[in-house]
C-alpha cells in the first residue's frame, strides 16, 4: 500500500470520521433535515426517532439507558456542565470538591471557575505513573464534599485510572463521582454502574465520531440533579437547551456501535503496533524513556521523552508525521506540560517529549516510516545537541550553572 | 505553528554545527540558557590576535527557531571584529527570521552566546595581563 504523507499519529487530539459514520449521516443533512423538537409532523418525527436510536446506541457502550444522556457540542461543555450544574445545585450540602492535576483544562478550569465563586477545591497529586491512588482520594475526602472528578485515562500519558476503587471511596462518602471519560470510551471497557460513576462526559470526535458533538451521562437511578448551564428551549429535560444537532447525533450513535462491535480486535492490533514503534526506537536510540504507566494506559498512546532533543525541534523535523510534544514551545505559554510535571519529571525532560497516537487507521508501513524517520532525525538533532556532546564527554548537566531562568 | 522561511532553511540546512576545541587561546566559547527552560546554545567563536572573528560553529538544544538563531549568527560574526560583534542586537536577529512574538528569546539568547563568547574568550586573554600585572612590584 502506498504511504500517503503527512502520516497522522495524533489520535488523541482528535479522529477522522469513519466512512461508515458518514454514511449514517448524510441523510440527515438535507433529506431528513426535521427538528428533533417538532412534534406535529414528520419531519419532526423521523428526526425524534434518528436521535432515540442513536441514543440508544451510546447509552449501551458505556452501560447506561438513553434517558441518562443529555447531548452537549462536546466534552468541554459536558465538563463544564458536570462541575458547575453539580456544584451549583449541591451547594448546600457542601462546597468541596476534589479533582487531579492531570485533568484536561476544561475540568481544571472550571474548577477555577468555581474556586472564585467560593469553593474549595483540592487538586490530588498523582504518582510517578501517572495514576491517582484511590487512598490519596479517601484521605482527600470530607463532610463537605460534594463532587470527585477523576478522568478515565489521560490525554498526553494515556495513563487509565482505577476508576473503580475510586468510585468505590467516593460513594462511600456520599459525593457525586465524575469522570471524563473521552479518551477512554471506545478504546477499552467502560460501565458507568460498574465505576459507580454519577456523571461521565463523552465526545464524539475522539471515537471516529464527528466534531461538535458530545454528552454527559447523568445517573437516574438515584436520580442526579445539575443547574442547566443555557437557558431555552428545555431540550434534553431540560439540561441542555438548544436545537439538537441530529446529524452530529447520528453519527454519535453510529461511531459508538462500531467501536463496541470492534473495539477488542482494533485495540489489540493498536496496542501490538504502538509496542513496536516503542520497542524499535528505544532499541535504536539510547536515553529514550517512556512517560506513564506501562500496564494501564490507552492501547494507542505512547508517550516519549528523547533526552537532549528538545520536543519542538523534533517536531519540526518531524513535518510528515503529525505528532504532539509536551514541550513548552508548542504552546503559547513557555512552561512544559503540567501533566508531565505532576508525574515529578524534570523539566529538561519534559522539554524533550513526544506524544505519539496511534488509532484505527494506522497501518504497519507508516509505522515503519516513523521509526525510520524518528530514529534519523534524534540522531541529527542529538548530533547538534551541546547537552548531547557534554554527556558523551561525561560531564554532569546538574553540575553546570545554567544562565537563564526561563 | 508557521516557521518563516529563513527558520526553515536555518533548521534544514543549519549553518557552521559543530565544536572547537574549547581550551585553545583562541576560542571563545558561550554556553546559554539552560535545559529546563527548552533552550541551550553553545557558540563557539575562532578569534585572531587583531580581535577579528575567524569563525564561528555552534550547537543548539531547542525549537527551531533557536537552531536558526544560532546558525544565523555563525554566519553574521564571521569576519567581524568582537568589538562589532558584541554590538548584535536580539532585534536584528527576530527580523531576519521573522519570529513571531513568542519565540523572540531564542533571539535573546543568541545574542547572549555571542556576548558570552566574547567574555570567555577575553578571560583567557586576561589571566596574562593580570599576572604581568601582579609580577610588578
Amino acid at each position: 500500500m502506498a504511504l500517503h504523507l503527512p502520516i497522522f499519529m495524533d489520535y488523541h487530539s482528535t479522529t477522522p470520521v469513519d466512512p461508515r459514520v458518514v454514511d449514517a449521516m448524510l441523510p440527515y443533512f438535507s433529506t431528513h433535515f426535521g427538528n428533533a423538537a417538532s412534534r406535529n409532523h414528520l419531519f419532526g418525527w423521523t428526526a425524534e426517532k434518528a436521535v432515540d436510536d442513536a441514543r440508544e446506541q451510546v447509552a449501551r457502550l458505556i452501560g447506561a439507558a438513553g434517558k441518562e444522556l443529555v447531548f452537549t457540542s462536546g466534552a468541554t461543555e459536558s465538563n463544564n456542565l458536570a462541575l458547575k450544574g453539580a456544584a451549583h445545585f449541591y451547594k448546600d450540602r457542601g462546597n468541596h470538591i476534589i479533582t487531579s492535576q492531570i485533568e484536561h483544562k476544561s475540568v481544571l478550569d472550571s474548577c477555577k471557575r468555581l474556586e472564585l465563586e467560593g469553593f474549595d477545591v483540592t487538586y490530588l497529586p498523582v504518582g510517578p505513573d501517572g495514576i491517582l491512588r484511590p487512598e490519596t482520594v479517601k484521605q482527600a475526602m470530607t463532610d463537605r464534599t460534594i463532587l470527585v472528578s477523576v478522568m478515565f485515562a489521560n490525554n498526553e500519558i494515556g495513563t487509565v485510572q482505577p476508576l473503580k476503587d475510586i468510585g468505590a471511596v467516593v460513594k462511600e462518602r456520599g459525593a457525586l463521582f465524575h469522570t471524563d471519560a473521552v479518551q477512554g470510551i471506545g478504546k477499552i471497557s467502560f460501565d458507568v454502574n460498574d465505576v459507580q460513576a454519577d456523571l461521565v462526559s463523552l465526545t464524539a470526535h475522539k471515537l471516529y465520531g464527528p466534531k461538535g458533538i458530545g454528552a454527559l451521562y447523568v445517573r437516574r437511578k438515584p436520580r442526579v440533579r445539575l443547574e442547566a448551564q443555557m437557558d431555552g428551549g428545555g431540550h434534553e429535560r431540560g439540561l441542555r437547551s438548544g436545537t439538537l444537532n441530529v446529524p452530529g447525533i447520528v453519527g454519535f450513535g453510529k461511531a459508538c456501535e462500531i467501536a463496541q462491535n470492534e473495539m477488542v480486535a482494533e485495540s489489540a492490533r493498536i496496542a501490538r503496533q504502538r509496542d513496536r514503534l516503542e520497542m524499535s526506537l528505544m532499541a535504536a536510540l539510547p536515553h529514550v524513556f517512556r512517560n506513564g504507566s506501562l500496564e494501564h494506559r490507552l492501547p494507542g498512546n505512547s508517550n516519549l521523552s528523547f533526552a537532549y532533543v528538545e520536543g519542538e525541534g523534533l517536531l519540526m523535523a518531524l513535518k510528515d508525521v503529525a505528532v504532539s510534544s509536551g514541550s513548552a514551545c508548542t504552546s503559547a505559554s513557555l512552561e512544559p506540560s503540567y501533566v508531565l510535571r505532576a508525574l515529578g519529571i524534570g523539566e529538561e525532560l519534559a522539554h524533550t517529549s513526544i506524544r505519539f497516537g496511534l488509532g484505527r487507521f494506522t497501518t504497519d508501513e507508516e509505522v515503519d516510516f516513523v521509526i525510520r524517520l524518528t530514529v534519523e532525525k534524534v540522531r541529527r538533532l542529538r548530533e547538534m545537541s551541546p547537552l548531547w556532546e557534554m554527556v558523551q564527554e561525561g560531564i554532569d548537566l546538574k553540575s553546570i550553572e545554567w544562565t537563564a531562568a526561563h | 505553528m508557521a516557521y518563516s522561511n529563513k527558520v526553515i532553511d536555518h533548521y534544514e540546512n543549519p549553518r557552521n554545527v559543530g565544536s572547537f576545541d574549547k581550551n585553545d587561546p583562541e576560542v571563545g566559547t558561550g554556553l546559554v540558557g539552560a535545559p529546563a527552560c527548552g533552550d541551550v546554545m553553545k557558540l563557539q567563536l575562532k578569534i585572531d590576535d587583531e580581535g577579528v572573528i575567524k569563525d564561528a560553529k555552534f550547537k543548539t538544544f531547542g525549537c527551531g527557531s533557536a537552531i536558526a538563531s544560532s546558525s544565523l549568527v555563525t554566519e553574521w560574526v564571521k569576519g567581524m571584529s568582537i568589538d562589532d560583534a558584541e554590538k548584535i542586537q536580539n532585534a536584528a536577529i527576530a527580523d531576519e527570521l521573522n519570529l513571531p512574538p513568542v519565540k523572540i528569546h531564542c533571539s535573546v539568547l543568541a545574542e547572549d552566546a555571542i556576548k558570552a563568547a566574547i567574555a570567555d574568550y577575553r578571560r583567557k586573554k586576561v589571566p596574562n595581563t593580570s599576572a604581568e600585572k601582579a609580577s610588578q612590584p
